[in-house]
């Protein structure tokens, strides 16, 4: 016997003492799971809200699989046309897809199907609005840092294709708002250059609505894109688990480390709990309130409209971006250039979308930070990064309004005309405002949290000194605290590299490194270093002698 | 909601001054109440000569041929008279883009009054009559038909209204009577378009009636309506509803137990 | 509670109270305060029936939910106070559900927070970068690899290779041409042409320009437009061709696009919005402004529909009109223009 085959042979076993055992031994004996299977179990999670904002994310995707299922056994994406005959009155005798007719089955005629639509377009809010939101906690505590900038461009992607799914779905009952929400689709895709009338056309098998789009739309809705979205969640999800989750800063929490619970049982009850009360709340709105009542907007025809036509939510800001802009449009050489059109629906997005993808390589090139982070930063103490973020949210806010501005404007007996140049204006003004303000702000904010090392917290309690000053008492604040507020690395802005070289020559590559020098300063311009220990050591001194002193003083006055 | 209340005789007086008005051979029908009605008409017509001197004069001119401050009301009609005065849009509470509703500052009797004034004017639409609103036969699913087609661009497929230019809008259906409806589609106010008989025709006028008042129940099966107000009540709801209970609950979550 | 003996000696992984990459002061953890149910056995048992009955109740709605879903009506409605008239069904079926759900979600959390240990567990990171030799061994390894195959050195291997690759695609996008024909000029053209009725949409009757009121709006479409519909199964002519047909006072009108499109005041325009193709028939019959729901163009139909605001480069089209021998509304001609948003190839 060979040593070769001696290793390949399979190590002598206990047998399993309990019956789970049993089952154990059956898979590790095929899949070797026992290691991957403990470090599993036993893996750390941290505790934080905000950490669960991408578990709704990912419940609600679950739930959005799970009705959306439910609802593909109903639906049918037909542009067939028929005369409703089911059990809604108004509609009864109206030429309408069997799109529409279907869903409106699906709402009137099966029992609980009203309810399933409502669970599956809520919780399609819910899946965009989690999105996002978990986007800004990651972006205003750099958890996008090294090691994890890949999963932040994965999680864009996720973004993007959320979008668009809400899009797609949106569009497929064929009623008269998901209708007028394609038309402008479709005239989006005609101005495109060059390509743009065929990419229309192939997409709609020929011209504006034709008989083809829902079926097509139904593919991509049910198959392509939620089968692109669940790989990259996979993905991302993995990413997170073996990079392990970052943290925010505390007592124990260090860069090397993870301090929470373990998987099993604490996560397992708490995270399988919280995809029930995500579940659970969603279908509860879904049984309470009203989503998308497709049969008060009739079914789709292009000669029809109806007033505050809106997209869903989260693609308001696209929807606003072109309300706001002013009619441009060029021909040249015999060809139409749409600004009008191009501007607010493909560059801007275009724009944004890939400086948010980027951002992790920008920032890092900025800094010149090339360490691995797993301790959060307090967004305070990024003041740079905050500013920017909370700049980018205004422009894109200032969006999300404008594509209500019709509903504004009948809501509040205001000019549409307005508001509209309005928001034109406040789209420039805005945005550098909330940078400034956010900056002064987290630069505050460090100042008091330096102050509170330094001196403690007020306790409100005021005394008056010998001197006939007053002073008001501090409390020097909690080991907790202080290790919140100590965790600021200290960053060092890169030097400027001289423009010649040591000879008096013009060095022709110091130009870039200036340039990347300048923006390091001013990334990191008015850092406000946390107190060393020396200076923390003299002022609990200092407010030691003080307070000795007042106590000295009252003694002396009771005494007399 | 002012059909019902108002004096059967005030109402068969004005439609006899719009009838005739209009060159409708009134005497076919009745010879009996005729004389009476026609005194009657004539007093009213006077007295609301005076109240249009008094109230309305100011600003569409002494003989109400229009000025910079209100249109001319020659040839408007009664029915567009009773809507304007009787919803309370006119006169206006202060110059501005949109008429509103409100309490109306004139009574039935003053209104018909003005109605029947106005409608000497000129040739007009009169006031619908009971006939005209019956909706019994009307078809509701045509009557959808025809109002998403002329009304929901401005009205909403809802009826809840929506914004115009400048300021003006297009108000909220769910309150508006039948008789309202009818007027306002004949005599165009404001800035709406007219739609007279000639081009919607009664029948036309009675389905889409009977479509509004389908949509006036407000029944939304799938629960709260959220107002009908579309995607961005929705939206709201989302974030502040539904974003702001998980928050809570993470919250929990994440806090020590005791 | 460290799993791990961390290679500093320090149980944080820190030297000298300094995190090693970071640099910040690094703090003790704080003592484990224990709950009220870690201390006094009979917390511990009300918080496990807290917990049962939560799970209890679940099932209790499961059963709810089936008795709801077979007894309430499917058509009933029913009105509650806030939330208004609704399906007694839907309403019934829901609440119950959600609540099962919520429930098993909420005694699973309770569960977890009052009874599982809540002390926290440290765990070490793993590098998140290879070793040296593990980097060099799976560069040879690759290397090795790319030798062997002669990649390198076959270069009629690797170009026809590179070549074949960089071809394969092709077809998968050559066969996605038929899903739509070209554009040709379909965009350019309506089913508008001389002397075609315009008829009232959704009741398809020919209209007297006498019928026709001041300050009158009429949603409107060709005559032959049902049939072409009923030919074609589809809607793509009703989106080109529906037109708005309004009457204002001859002397208002300031301009027309063409001379005498109008017929005693009364014009008709494309109903289709030039920015994105909604339509458009918010008429204010004051102003004889056309205001379009969808992003607020606006268009003054007394001067040649010129746009006034919103984001509309273009004029809405007018559409020439005059009368036949009997007074009905017919076009002159077709649109002059294309209708309908911008095209890459539109000049």
């Amino acid at each position: 016997m060979s040593t070769t085959e001696e290793s390949i042979q399979a190590p002598a076993h206990a047998a399993p003492t309990t019956k789970g055992g049993a089952v154990g031994y059956y898979i590790d004996d095929r899949l070797a799971s026992a290691s991957f299977t403990k470090r599993l179990v036993d893996k750390v999670f941290p505790d934080h809200w905000s950490f669960m904002l991408g578990e709704v994310a990912l419940y609600s995707f679950i739930i959005l699989l799970l009705s959306g299922t439910y609802l593909t056994l109903f639906f049918n994406p037909s542009m067939t046309e028929v005369i409703y005959n089911g059990s809604y009155v108004p509609l009864k005798g109206v030429k309408m897809s069997e799109a529409y007719s279907s869903t409106l089955a699906i709402s009137f005629d099966v029992r609980g199907g009203l309810l399933m639509r409502q669970i599956h377009h809520w919780a399609a809010l819910f899946f965009t609005a989690a999105v996002s939101v978990h986007l800004l906690r990651v972006f205003f505590t750099g958890a996008f840092r090294k090691p994890r900038e890949i999963n932040w461009v994965i999680g864009t992607l996720l973004l993007v294709l959320a979008l668009l799914e809400g899009f797609s779905g949106y569009s497929l009952p064929d009623d008269l708002l998901s209708g007028t929400g394609l038309r402008i689709a479709q005239g989006i895709m005609q101005a495109i250059p060059l390509v743009g009338t065929y990419v229309a056309m192939f997409l709609f098998g020929g011209e504006f609505p034709g008989t083809d789009i829902m079926p097509r739309l139904y593919s991509i809705h049910i198959l392509l894109i939620p089968g692109i979205l669940l790989a990259l969640i996979t993905v991302h999800l993995i990413m997170v688990f073996y990079q392990k989750h970052t943290q925010f800063p505390g007592p124990g929490r260090t860069e090397s480390n993870v301090v929470g619970f373990r998987l099993f049982p604490i996560y397992m009850a708490k995270a399988g709990g919280f995809f029930f009360v995500v579940f659970g709340i969603t279908v509860l709105i879904a049984a309470l309130v009203t989503i998308n009542p497709v049969w008060l907007y009739g079914p789709y025809t292009p000669s029809q409209v109806t007033a505050g036509s809106q997209p869903d939510w989260y693609i308001g800001w696209l929807d606003g971006a072109v309300r706001l802009m002013p009619n441009l449009e060029s021909n040249w050489f015999g060809y139409t250039f749409s600004w009008n059109i191009l501007v607010p629906a493909l560059v801007i997005p275009g724009i944004m979308f890939t400086a948010l993808g980027l951002y992790p390589w920008i920032e890092a090139w900025a800094t010149g930070d090339k360490r691995e982070h797993h301790l959060l930063d307090r967004p305070r103490n990024a003041p740079t990064r905050t500013a920017l973020g909370v700049m980018s949210l205004s422009f894109y806010m200032i969006l999300v309004i404008s594509g209500g501005n019709d509903i504004i404007a009948s809501a509040f007996n205001l000019s549409i005309n307005q508001i509209t140049w309005g928001f034109r204006f406040l789209l420039f003004i805005i945005p550098p405002l909330a940078f400034v303000l956010t900056k002064r702000i987290c630069l505050g904010l460090q100042r008091r949290d330096n102050d509170k090392l330094l001196h403690g917290y007020e306790t409100g309690r005021i005394l008056r000194l010998p001197s006939g000053e007053f002073i008001e008492i501090h409390e020097p604040i909690g080991e907790a605290e202080k290790a919140k507020l100590l965790a600021k690395a200290d960053v060092v802005p890169m030097e400027l590299p001289s423009a010649v070289d040591e000879n008096g020559v013009r060095n022709p590559k110091a130009a870039k490194s200036i340039a990347r020098a300048k923006l390091s300063q001013w990334f990191y311009s008015d850092v406000i270093p946390t107190p060393t220990d020396e200076e923390m050591r003299a002022a609990a001194e200092h407010a030691a002698h003080e307070l000795h002193e007042a106590e000295a003083h009252m003694k002396q006055i009771s005494n007399h | 909601m002012a059909l019902n209340k108002r004096h059967p005789a005030a109402l068969f007086a004005v439609l006899a001054v719009a009838l005739g008005t209009t060159g409708a051979a009134y005497a076919a029908v009745s010879s009996q109440t005729a004389p009476k009605v026609v005194a009657k008409t004539e007093t009213q017509v006077e007295q609301g000569k005076q109240l249009y001197l008094e109230g309305c004069s100011s600003c569409h001119g002494l003989a109400a041929q229009g000025a910079s401050d209100g249109p001319s009301l020659i040839g408007v009609g009664a029915a567009s008279v009773d809507f304007q005065v009787g919803t309370g849009r006119m006169p206006l509470a202060a110059p501005g883009v949109q008429a509103m509703p409100k309490m109306p500052s004139y009574n039935e009797e003053e209104t018909a009054a003005l109605a029947a004034y106005i409608a000497t004017l000129g040739a007009g639409p009169g006031i619908p009559t009971a006939e005209m609103l019956d909706t019994t036969n009307a078809e509701l699913a045509l009557g959808g038909e025809l109002f998403r087609t002329n009304c929901a661009q401005c009205h909403g497929a809802s009826a809840v209204g929506g914004a115009l230019s400048e300021g003006r809008k297009a108000p909220s259906l769910m309150d508006a009577d039948a008789k309202n409806l009818y007027e306002a589609m004949v005599s165009g106010p404001q800035s709406m378009p007219v739609f007279a008989d000639s081009t919607l025709s009664v029948e036309d006028k009675q389905h889409i009636i009977a479509y509004v008042a389908e949509l006036q129940k407000n029944e939304s099966p799938g629960g709260f309506s959220l107002g009908r107000q579309g995607p961005v009540t929705e939206g709201l709801f989302i974030f502040v509803v539904g974003l702001g209970v998980l928050i809570v609950a993470a919250v929990w979550i994440g806090a020590k137990a005791k | 509670m460290n799993e791990l003996e961390h290679p500093t000696g320090d149980p944080y992984g820190a030297k000298d109270g300094k995190d090693l990459i970071s640099g910040i002061t690094v703090f003790p953890m704080e003592p484990h305060v224990p709950r009220k149910a870690d201390i006094d056995p009979k917390a511990a048992i009300r918080a496990e029936r807290q917990v049962a009955t939560m799970f209890g109740l679940s099932s209790l709605m499961i059963i709810l939910f089936i008795v709801a879903y077979i007894q309430v009506p499917a058509d009933l409605l029913i009105t509650i106070p806030v939330i208004g008239t609704l399906n007694a069904n839907h309403l019934a079926i829901g609440f119950t559900f959600g609540m099962a759900i919520l429930l098993i979600g909420l005694g699973a959390i309770h569960w977890a927070k009052k009874l599982m240990p809540d002390e926290e567990v440290i765990q070490e990171r793993h590098a998140l970068t290879s070793t040296n030799e593990e980097r060099a061994a799976v560069q040879s390894s690759l290397q090795r690899g790319a030798a062997e195959s002669g990649f390198k050195e076959r270069k009629i291997i690797r170009r026809s290779l590179l070549g074949a690759l960089a071809l394969f695609p092709v077809p998968l996008i050559v066969l996605l041409r038929d899903l739509g024909p070209l554009p040709g000029t379909r965009l350019r053209e309506t089913i508008w042409d001389e002397g075609i009725h315009l008829v009232t949409d959704a009741t398809y009757k020919k209209i007297k320009a006498s019928d026709i009121p001041l300050g009158g709006l009429i949603n409107a479409v060709p005559e032959n437009l049902l049939e072409i519909e009923h030919e074609e199964h589809n809607l793509n002519q009703r989106g080109k061709a529906s037109i708005i047909i309004v009457r204002m006072d001859p002397a208002d009108i300031v301009s027309q696009q063409g001379e005498a499109w109008d017929y005693q005041g009364v014009l008709a325009f494309s109903k289709i919005c030039t920015h994105l193709g909604c339509p458009t028939s918010l008429y204010q019959q004051r102003t004889h402004h056309l205001l379009c729901p969808c992003h607020q163009s606006t268009f003054d139909l007394s001067d040649s529909g010129n746009v006034v605001f919103g984001p509309a480069a273009r004029r809405m089209p007018q559409l020439a009109i005059t009368v036949d021998a009997e007074g009905y509304l017919v076009a002159q001609s077709g649109f002059n223009e294309p209708v309908g948003p911008s095209f890459w190839e539109r000049g």
